[in-house]
């Protein structure tokens, strides 16, 4: 099929293959899927721009169709959504503004590459950690109390004494997170959370949520179905920005994004519905294969100069 | 628990079919319909292409949306 805004020529049904995989994983741990996307675009000769713009617009429909279906779930808390696309897209704009200060200082490549292996690898490593100690203390302590259903949202994490901690912060002004079920705490800290995974999103591209994912579970205390929810709401509004700002710069082939979001709409729903048969821990150990895959491309691309 | 299970697989694998059926449709009909004039608008109107494009992604996933959880209610309702 030719595509004629950026003059490609892709097989629809690779794009709808692709779209469904990316949904899946989108719907169940709350990501964008531009790790896999980007490079599968780029794989079809879709140049790096248009892998990038494409990409997000994508991400755009996905989220919405994923985001939908968590809502209905009870998995999405708007409010904090809303407060973290704040912090996400000025820190996407700073970590952009970094990338334009590397580049004039020189080696931005490596430092940029060497950045993304180490936070990737300690995503992986801390939540492996995380979630089995988890599971083994839950494993201990419930053996005869087993949770009734498939919905396990209360959840709990080995991590939980310092979430408390930083929940504990009084740094004004205090706001209550009553559907996530967080009393109290720093609007400062959400935006935080939200400002660094911007930052990774505009520095190491795509938007970040194998960062901000985790981060809203051990740093906020928002249990996990609900951060894959809330994330994935709040990825509507930030891929949106990107979506037009892409789209103003001639990075967008909007008919590709259709047909790969066909395949997308149904992979969202599953993967978001297939959450309910998980528990929180469980999600986490899953999701530890995510940024180590994010590491295995930076390091192909250091070593081979390709940009996947 | 194991009927149950099949159940769901095979109202899933129906759903599946017609989605796709109505996928293909789509590529041939809106698609080939829309890629001229979009290209247009890329070319010439840069802004308005990227409040289209929003619109048109959005707009698409909440039909799909719609179309799925239409076919999934239906499809379930049937076989129960």
């Amino acid at each position: 099929m030719f595509f004629p805004i950026s003059g490609a020529h892709i097989s629809p049904i690779y794009l709808v293959i692709v779209g469904f995989l990316v949904g899946i994983l989108g719907g169940f741990f709350g990501v964008g899927g531009s790790f896999i996307a980007g490079p599968a675009l780029r794989l079809v000769g879709l140049d790096w721009n248009f892998a990038v713009g494409t990409d997000l617009a994508h991400i755009v429909g996905k989220s919405v169709v994923a985001a939908k279906r968590h809502r209905a779930l009870g998995n999405v808390d708007l409010r904090l959504g809303l407060i973290m696309a704040i912090g996400t897209i000025s820190g996407a704009e700073a970590g952009a503004q970094l990338i334009q200060m590397l580049k004039r200082a020189g080696n931005v490549n490596l430092i940029v590459s060497i950045v993304a292996i180490v936070v990737y690898l300690s995503i992986s490593a801390f939540m492996l950690w995380e979630s089995q100690k988890t599971l083994r203390s839950q494993k201990r302590r419930s053996s005869k109390e087993k949770v009734k259903g498939a919905i396990a949202k209360r959840d709990k994490s080995a991590f939980g004494p310092t979430t408390r901690a930083i929940q504990r912060l009084k740094i004004w002004p205090m706001i209550a997170l009553p559907t996530s079920g967080v009393k109290a705490i720093s609007l400062w800290m959400i935006l935080l959370v939200a400002f660094v995974g911007g930052v990774f999103g505009g520095f190491l591209g795509g938007g970040a949520g194998y960062i901000r994912m985790p981060s809203m579970v051990y740093v906020l205390g928002i249990p996990t179905h609900l951060a894959v929810g809330t994330d994935l709401f709040e990825i509507i509004i930030s891929a949106s920005y990107g979506t037009l700002t892409h789209a103003i710069k001639g990075n967008v082939d909007i008919l590709i994004a259709l047909v790969m979001h066909t395949g997308a709409a149904i992979g969202a729903q599953i993967g978001a519905i297939s959450t309910q048969y998980f528990a929180g821990p469980k999600i986490r150990l899953a999701f530890v294969p995510l940024p180590l895959i994010g590491a295995a491309i930076v390091i192909y691309t250091l070593f081979t100069g390709h940009k996947l | 628990m194991k009927q149950g299970t099949a159940r769901t697989l095979r109202a899933f694998a129906i759903e599946l079919g017609i989605y796709a059926l109505l996928v293909t449709g789509y590529f041939f009909l809106v698609l080939h319909l829309l890629g001229g004039w979009l290209y247009g608008l890329e070319v010439h109107h840069r802004y308005t292409y990227a409040g289209v494009a929003i619109l048109l992604i959005i707009g698409q996933a909440v039909v799909l949306e719609s179309v799925t959880t239409l076919l999934l209610r239906l499809i379930r309702g049937r076989s129960e």
